[in-house]
């Protein structure tokens, strides 16, 4: 067994423990410029009944000790830079290192939301750009970058959805998701004040077209769908399905988080999509960051315009930019200020470093990475739908649980031939899926590897499948009680 | 392309193993009238310098050059250039959302320190891992009371942060919630009376803000009773947490929730942004957004994990607490970071000093004549009433290099000619009494006026 | 294996009648399907519950599933162990992890639950989708 793992050696195993466990009494890690007016007693400029003796139980620690301390911490996690991360729909790409800096830049990174706007040109320049490109990539007419996530965004598509129906007369009831949707479509709905009525897909994968023509009532607000679908595949009647909604007064939402398959290639403006989402820390390089902060720009046709969440950058006719308030038929603000701007800061950096040409590239290698993949593997798993993917593959662990074993488990084995697992039973249409994107910052060489340690898992289920069973073996920790963690919780730490 | 690792001929064999001629038949799933035949409108390709060119460009056209009073739910704070340095490791910000947990402990341990940290500061029981920001944490909070008390009607202070109240407003439009607004008195808090007044049993609860947006302290303890005596729950946002290290947090709240946007996070024209919530354990299992959990592994070794995920979208899709799918991971790692930097003498100093720098403005600006027509205590900002047009007096000043603070009449139009002014560490007293002094040049110009106008009508 | 004195529903619980009060709970099936449960939400004594809609949630790490009323009633007790001791629905779900007693609104309502050997039969049917 220990033969075929040649990339797997033991996971930095530093010991660490939480930093209110490393601290003690009489330590700072910071030294405070010298205050140049007079000192006020807390005390006595607040009150007794408003002041604060102590932070209880906050961390004494000097610098050096922080230092070594999330440093260790970071030796414990996998990122983008790390390796292969194919998570599907997650969009795992290269994070360049010139954006970080750029957000960073002084009158960038520093300027407030309220600043007078004679002095904020360059960031409304920058938001104003941004947008731009985007409503380019997706053929859309507006874009607003005002919603902090992709789910953000879609409460933000289909509030506006709802407005420009009621204005129309009728609000209607029901908005219309494929069960193949992500998880965060049905919660935006609800916020919404629409019910969800789900759709089946047909054998390939796809919107069935005769399911849809008898969901698609008077009812109906719109359609909420992902394009390509959660398992990568392209719906091939995309113009007949709007076409469909559009008929019996409906509209269209998509979800982009699968655009890294489309830039440069197709616009969503073209299918008769009329709102749809971006993900700026899928398809445009802001980095994941364990877990947010992400970017959700919506994009618009003309149609819905003057719903957008206001404000609304403006180009006036000299050339400089402004924040126009007057919106009337705005649904209202979705956040404070004006959405993730130093998230849009990196995205246009990374449309600036491409331009068009590269984007374009960067779309055909990441389908092209994911259909070799696709090629190189579906002996080893089985394939639920064969025919070519699109930016993602999505195999099933029937073969492998036949032996007991299922797609969580190989997931943790790959951990030990030092890659990241792909995305584990999701979509839910497709049982024991294992979703793999592996983006086009795949190289060949890296991709070789990952389909080498994926023969090698199916033949260890084949020879030894308890073995797979207790994997992973190399990480810091071994598989965590989950179970113990949801019965008592524990959330914090107390002396 | 510099960020695409394969070469023509990785690809030639890619390509081929697909069993496929041509890239383009890749994309035979999509219709051709359907595709895009030419390039797109879009600018570059930009080399590396040429980026850092443009943005440096856009850089210079800011206020990088002003000294700011400006606060109103953005703080400046300086930043130790530690937190940079530790988040810049690409474990950490190249990593994805720790659902594999062995593979992710380093997030999930900083997360814990995160929830930690923030609990101790609230004096809450348990809070979550971040949420997108202040305004939406504190929506979320409104969510969850509803929730819990299954009631229909939110009382708001009118001092809670405007944005936010809107951002409220958008999310409950459509919920059968009425929203109703309680007016501040002339302390600058809440009106006591009013909000005894407009508490009926259909109000889940009330919302207050402290420090308000107005700067003022609220009387927490007294609003608390008039509202847990009415079966409402109490939920404090803070946009300016840094005021918990000095002030006493809102214990008798039953959620508090807000911005920690100043631990550690660029002002950075209003995001990213980390917003949190903390509550009493008994809501534990109402509150959204994420949550990392102690647990074991088979060896007995300690660890962590997402926890109670059944709450989150993906798991109940249309019944979950919210539609929340990420936190702030990131910011809250720098929060973190920052918190563990200050440490409790750190943060008790800056609070101190932030303090100090505030009143020591307010007392200049007095000094010239100016009004603080607000009388409860207050942490780093204030409301200040112009000599004369606040407009005008805003315009010296940033001919000076200094942005004054915020124009109220934009939020308030009661008060007219009337700033909101936030003294931070980050202003020197040379640019206060500077400031001060703008201020004694608007109030001799502005009482040479009334004399004037005295003159004319006597005469 | 399912016992014969209790009445069954497809959404799998299971009701166990004496007289006019009826004890209801999940069904080994269930707990099977479920997996580890990590936390019940019940009703309170006074609640009213209505056949075929939703009178609480059990929920384990990855999923959380409704629980469905057999029959109209009106909530007279309430299992005190599951609060700390979820674990027992996986334990002895037919037993010490009852979920709620009601009073029946009417005891005709019985008439269109499965026997034990129906639910066998329908969920051997399930299995073999």
């Amino acid at each position: 067994m220990k033969d075929r793992i040649r990339n797997a050696r033991p996971h930095v195993t530093r010991n660490e423990n939480l930093i209110f466990e490393r601290s003690t009494p009489g330590k700072s890690g910071v030294d405070l410029a010298v205050l140049d007016v007079p000192a006020v007693s807390g005390e006595q400029t607040l009150g007794a009944d408003y002041f604060r003796r102590e932070v209880e139980g906050f961390p004494e620690i000097s610098e050096l000790e922080v230092i070594r301390h999330f440093t260790r911490l970071s030796t414990w996690n996998y990122g983008v830079d790390t390796g292969l991360y194919p998570l599907g729909s997650c969009t795992m790409k290269y994070n360049p290192r010139v954006n970080e800096v750029v957000a960073r830049l002084e009158g960038l990174a520093t300027d407030h939301p309220y600043a007078p706007e004679p002095l904020a040109q360059g960031c409304l320049r920058v938001l104003h750009e941004t947008a731009r490109c985007l409503a380019e990539i997706t053929g859309m007419d507006a874009v607003s970058l005002q919603p902090a996530a992709g789910a953000h965004g879609e409460l933000t598509g289909i509030l506006m959805i709802r407005a420009c129906l009621a204005e129309r007369g009728n609000p209607r009831k029901v908005i219309l998701i494929p069960d193949s949707a992500h998880g965060t479509n049905p919660a935006s709905v609800s916020i919404s004040g629409y019910e969800v009525r789900n759709i089946k897909s047909n054998a390939q994968g796809c919107v069935d077209l005769a399911g849809l023509e008898q969901a698609m009532t008077e009812e109906v607000a719109g359609l909420m769908l992902t394009n390509p679908n959660t398992l990568g595949i392209f719906e091939p009647q995309i113009h007949e399905i709007a076409e469909i909604v559009h008929a019996r007064g409906g509209l269209m939402y998509m979800d982009g988080a699968n655009m890294n398959a489309l830039v440069g290639l197709a616009r969503p403006a073209s299918f008769g999509v009329d709102v749809m989402h971006l993900n700026l820390h899928k398809t445009f390089t802001t980095p994941h960051g364990g877990g947010g902060p992400g970017s959700g720009p919506v994009a618009v046709r003309k149609v819905l315009e003057p719903y957008l969440p206001a404000p609304v950058i403006e180009q006036t006719a000299d050339g400089t930019y402004r924040l126009d308030y007057d919106r009337p038929r705005s649904i209202g603000r979705v956040r404070a200020f004006y959405g993730n701007f130093g998230m849009a800061v990196r995205a246009l950096a990374y449309i600036l470093a491409n331009g068009a040409a590269g984007l374009r590239q960067t779309t055909e290698d990441a389908v092209l990475t994911a259909n070799y993949v696709l090629a190189r593997l579906k002996d080893a798993f089985d394939l639920p739908y064969d025919r070519p993917c699109m930016h993602e593959c999505v195999f099933s662990d029937k073969r492998q649980a036949a032996r007991g074993v299922r797609t969580m488990d190989i997931a943790k084995r790959l951990i030990d031939y030092g890659f990241h697992p792909y995305t584990t039973a999701f979509p839910l249409i497709v049982s024991g899926a294992l979703m793999i994107e592996p983006t086009e910052s795949a190289s060949k060489a890296e991709l070789d590897e990952f389909i080498e340690a994926m023969r090698s898992i199916a033949l260890e289920v084949e020879e030894d499948p308890q073995f797979v069973l207790k994997a992973p073996y190399t990480t810091r920790v071994t598989r965590l009680d989950e179970v113990t963690a949801a019965r008592k919780p524990i959330l914090r730490w107390k002396p | 392309m510099r960020y695409l690792p394969n070469s023509p001929a990785d690809r030639a064999a890619m390509l081929e193993a697909t069993g496929h001629r041509s890239v383009d038949e890749l994309f035979e799933q999509i219709p051709d009238e359907l595709k895009v035949h030419g390039p797109l409108n879009l600018p570059g390709p930009l080399a590396e310098s040429e980026i850092v060119e443009f943005f440096r460009a856009a850089a210079s056209q800011s206020a990088r050059k002003h000294a700011s009073f400006l606060g109103a739910g953005a703080y400046s704070h300086y930043r130790p250039v530690v937190v940079d340095s530790l988040l810049s490791r690409g474990e950490f910000f190249t990593a994805y959302t720790p659902y594999q947990a062995e593979l992710a402990q380093g997030t999930l341990q900083a997360m814990f320190e995160f929830q930690t940290l923030i609990a101790q500061l609230t004096g809450m029981d348990v809070s979550n891992a971040s949420l997108y920001d202040g305004s939406t944490a504190t929506t979320e909070a409104v969510l969850m009371a509803l929730r819990i008390t299954r009631r229909q009607e939110v009382l708001v202070a009118r001092t809670l942060h405007p944005e936010y109240r809107q951002v409220l407003a958008t999310y409950v439009q459509h919920q059968g919630i009425a929203v109703r607004e309680i007016p501040y008195g002339g302390s600058g808090q809440v009106d006591l009376d009013q909000l005894s007044a407009a508490l009926t049993p259909r109000v889940a609860a009330v919302v207050i803000q402290s420090p308000n947006f107005l700067g003022a302290l609220e009387q927490v303890r007294q609003v608390s009773e008039l509202t847990h005596r009415n079966q409402s729950l109490l939920i404090v946002t803070v946009t300016e947490p840094l005021s918990l290290a000095i002030t006493q947090p809102p214990g008798e709240a039953d959620i508090v929730c807000g911005e920690a946007q100043s631990f550690g996070v660029p002002v950075a024209f209003g995001g990213p942004y980390v917003g949190f919530l903390a509550c009493r354990e008994k809501f534990l299992r109402q509150m959204p957004g994420r949550l990392i959990g102690q647990t074991a592994d088979t060896e007995g070794r300690r660890g962590f994990v997402l926890t109670l995920a059944t709450r989150e979208q993906h798991i109940r899709r249309e019944k979950a607490t919210s539609n929340i799918c990420t936190n702030q991971s990131l910011c809250a790692l720098a929060a973190t970071i920052y918190l563990c930097l200050l440490g409790k003498h750190g943060l008790r100093a800056l609070a101190e000093q932030n303090l100090a720098k505030a009143h020591y403005a307010a007392d200049q600006l007095v000094a010239t004549g100016s009004a603080l027509p607000f009388s409860a205590p207050f942490f780093n900002e204030f409301v200040v009433r112009t000599p004369g047009d606040s407009h005008e007096l805003l315009a010296a000043l940033e001919a000076q290099q200094i942005l004054g603070g915020l124009d109220l009449e934009r939020f308030y139009p009661e008060l007219k000619n009337h700033l909101l002014v936030c003294a931070t560490e980050t202003v020197s007293r040379t640019v206060i009494d500077r400031m001060a002094a703008v201020y004694q040049s608007a109030a001799g110009g502005a009482s040479a006026q009334a004399v004037g106008a005295g003159r004319n009508t006597s005469s | 294996m399912y016992p014969q004195e209790f009445l069954y529903t497809k959404e799998h619980e299971w009701i166990r009648v004496d007289e006019e009060v009826g004890t209801v709970g999940i069904t080994d099936f269930a707990q099977k399907e479920l997996g580890d449960v990590v936390f019940v939400e019940l009703p309170k004594v006074g609640d009213h519950v209505t056949a075929g809609e939703s009178f609480g949630t059990v929920e384990s790490v990855k999923a959380v599933s409704e629980l469905f009323a057999p029959v109209d009633g009106e909530v007279i007790g309430v299992n005190p162990k599951l609060q700390n001791s979820p674990e027992m629905l996986n334990a002895d779900p037919h037993g010490e992890a009852w979920l709620i007693r009601i009073h029946l609104a009417d005891r005709r309502d019985t008439e269109k639950l499965l026997s034990a050997d129906e639910y066998e039969a329908y969920i051997a049917e399930k299995k073999s989708e």
